[in-house]
């Protein structure tokens, strides 16, 4: 609690006090009608005093509905219809609503702050002989920075020295530290655990990850979702339309009485109602608040989304289309199988190891991890025939590897195999070998990540690859995705996913690993990139980014998305609701004042409650 | 040229919507966004023009909401 919160507290309290009193007093003694009003005016005056000055100041410069012009015209109201403990008590009561309202606002906005409190506030850097501390934004690109043990990596890099685990969690959610050594990357956010690092700086500041998500959620509520719009565009014309029907109840209906002065104050009071709950405010709060606390508690679990708008979507999806490689297999490949003719097993990786070792394509780096061990013999004449394989002079033997194709090519005959996976047929001194199958892996938690995913209410899941038939079937079947289509062009990727979007009846998601899936993540209702942890592309392309490259993380995104779009709901439907009761309530006679200001601030104090469980997860 | 800025003392959600609206019809001003959750103004608008226009946004912001200053 501020100052400023306990002097407001302690004046509402003292004036309470007071208003006990004066009833008290007004209660035992037969005063004149003046003096009672003036003894009421007292408290009047100590709680409400702030409020008719607003109420003022808005008159002159224009701003005539106010909240606080409101209250006052209808506890003046109140005072002219003799009601003198009423006009008091609802100025109390607004006040103390008034009151937690901020409190419960500063409470978000602290949570919020605690969200994305992930900016770091210095850099020791290498600057000569010495280490000093700086701003991180004054580090240059090519600068050695320091890192101490518990520092919050203040900027993207390379490790030159030294070796430790990186707490990522405030970046990804994910709670197993990740080991760095010499040569890594480390990212700006993360927490560096336990031991010294040196790090070359590869990013300006402005440029480093922990800056781009920053922005990112920051610029998130600029994108506002449907929803959003309609609130803040309803909120313009609720208040006039309310105001206007509480002139028209307080002077229209009295025509009709017998003695028009005599039935008016008793339609003055039931539009004094009206004023008090014309005011919108807990939709205007409630609503972008809890958008706000949706992005920030997902981004907090590593899934950042661009916008409330991309929310919005995120909840109402039913189909679910995934790139394969890199999205539910790890993209790196391993080999699975060696089948020898000639050799054993081991001879014949080795041969077609030693052929491939100074290539840099992703077999040859498989082939590599494979035998690591291995002391690769010289070779010689090397030729690499491109996109089909590689033929080589090892240890005096002339070893081919490459794909059928290749092997039709040279005319060698060759058993083929069907296995999931791609095969690499070797072929020594012109005659056929064996064959060995390299994978990619599928991620440990593909299947159950989709079967989570369709729990949530996602009715069809499709899997699009550029990969041969058998590798996808053998893929979908593993993590049981419903549909497949293999052998695309990343333009039939784009065909597909219209007709399947012409399909769908609600919204289609796309997930990709986001470098080469950019058209793709941009035609679908919501683009979902994996593993963007430093890739600027998918960043750039997708409507949400899953930090880590964990499956499972798009069920907890579209579960925390219809989390907020049902809270969003519960406070329009609620808040309107008391509103719109009060109002006829009072029409009819039966409202007064209290119910009044509890639909005015009680609902809006409730309603901001209510929007601050968004900010957090089960 | 594109700045933000800290919004002191903004109390009112429906007083911040009202800022928004009106910074954005001032001339001059291509975006203007106030958000309320994070008291935090952000303006682009021309860099010729751009002192000026920070000044009429201040004189907006003080009339819809009296207490509620920008930090510059």
């Amino acid at each position: 609690m501020s100052r400023k919160q306990k002097r407001e507290l302690w004046r509402i309290l003292s004036a309470a006090g007071a208003l006990v009193v004066v009833v008290l007093l007004t209660h035992w003694l037969e005063w004149p009608w003046w003096a009672d009003l003036l003894c009421y005016l007292l408290p009047y005056a100590m709680v409400g005093w702030d409020v008719l000055r607003d109420a003022g100041r808005g008159v002159i410069n224009g701003q005539m509905l106010d909240e606080n012009f409101l209250m006052g015209i209808a506890t003046i109201g109140a005072f002219a219809l003799g009601e003198y403990t009423e006009a008091v008590f609802v100025m109390l009561f607004y006040q103390t609503g008034e009151w937690f309202q901020r409190l419960a606002v500063g409470k978000s906005r602290r949570s919020i702050a605690a969200l994305m409190d992930i900016r770091p506030d210095s850099a020791t850097v290498q600057r000569g002989e010495e280490w000093i501390e700086v701003s991180p934004d004054e580090v240059a690109v090519g600068e050695i920075i320091r890192l101490q043990a518990g520092e919050r990596v203040p900027l993207d890099g390379v490790v030159v020295s030294g070796e430790s685990t990186l707490d990522t969690a405030a970046l990804t959610g994910e709670a197993m530290p990740r080991a760095v050594a010499v040569g890594d990357g480390v990212i700006s956010g993360c927490i560096n655990q336990s031991g010294l690092l040196t790090v070359r700086v590869t990013q300006p500041f402005g440029e480093s990850t922990v800056s781009k998500i920053l922005a990112l959620v920051e610029n998130a509520s600029e994108r506002k979702a449907k929803s959003e719009t309609i609130i803040t565009r309803f909120a313009r014309v609720y208040t006039p339309i309310v105001v206007a029907a509480a002139v028209l109840l307080a002077f229209i209906p009295p025509i009709f009485a017998k003695h028009y002065l005599a039935a008016f104050p008793d339609w003055l009071g039931r539009a004094l109602n009206f004023l008090v709950v014309s005011c919108p405010c807990a939709l205007v709060i409630s609503v972008p608040l809890s958008f706000f606390g949706g992005i920030g508690g997902a981004s907090k679990q590593g899934i950042l989304v661009k916008g409330g708008n991309f929310l919005e979507s995120l909840s109402k999806v039913d189909t679910a289309v995934f790139d394969k490689t890199g999205t539910l297999t790890t993209g790196s490949f391993d080999v699975v199988s060696v089948k020898s003719e000639a050799f054993s097993e081991s001879e014949l990786l080795l041969l077609a190891v030693s052929a491939e070792q100074h290539s840099s394509h992703p077999v040859a780096s498989a082939l590599k991890k494979a035998c690591a061990d291995a002391v690769f013999p010289e070779i010689s004449d090397v030729f690499e025939f491109s996109g089909r394989g590689i033929s080589a002079t090892v240890s005096d033997k002339a070893v081919l590897v490459g794909n059928q194709k290749l092997l039709l090519e040279k005319q060698i005959p060759f058993t083929p195999e069907t296995d999931f996976g791609t095969q690499l047929y070797v072929a020594v001194d012109g005659q056929y070998a064996g064959c060995i199958t390299i994978a990619d892996r599928i991620k440990p938690n593909a299947a159950s990540a989709i079967a989570d995913l369709k729990t949530t209410g996602v009715r069809r899941t499709v899997l699009l690859t550029g990969d041969r038939t058998e590798t996808a079937e053998a893929v979908a079947t593993a993590v049981g995705v419903d549909d497949y289509y293999a052998e695309l062009l990343p333009a039939d990727k784009v065909d597909h996913v219209e007709r399947i979007l012409a399909d769908s009846r609600r919204a289609v998601m796309f997930v990709g690993d986001g470098i080469n899936d950019a058209p793709v993540l941009t035609r679908a209702d919501i683009g979902v990139a994996m593993g963007a942890l430093g890739a600027d592309a998918a960043i750039e392309a997708a409507d949400v980014v899953l930090m880590d490259d964990d499956p499972a993380k798009l069920a907890l995104a579209v579960r925390l998305a219809r989390r907020t779009m049902r809270i969003v709901r519960q406070n329009i439907v609620f808040s309107l609701a008391v509103k719109i009761g009060v109002m006829l309530v009072s029409a009819i006679g039966f409202g007064n004042l209290y119910a009044a200001v509890f639909a005015d601030v009680g609902v809006c104090l409730i309603a901001i409650l209510n929007a601050s469980r968004t900010l957090k997860i089960q | 040229m594109r700045k933000s800025f800290m919004l002191e003392e903004l109390d009112c959600a429906h007083c911040a919507a009202k800022m928004e609206d009106a910074i954005r019809k001032l001339e001059g001003v291509s975006h203007a966004s106030v958000n309320f959750m994070l008291q935090k103004l952000t303006l682009e608008a021309d860099d010729s023009c751009f002192e000026t226009v920070l000044d009429e946004a201040a004189a907006i912001i003080r009339k819809i909401e009296p207490d509620c200053r920008i930090v510059r």
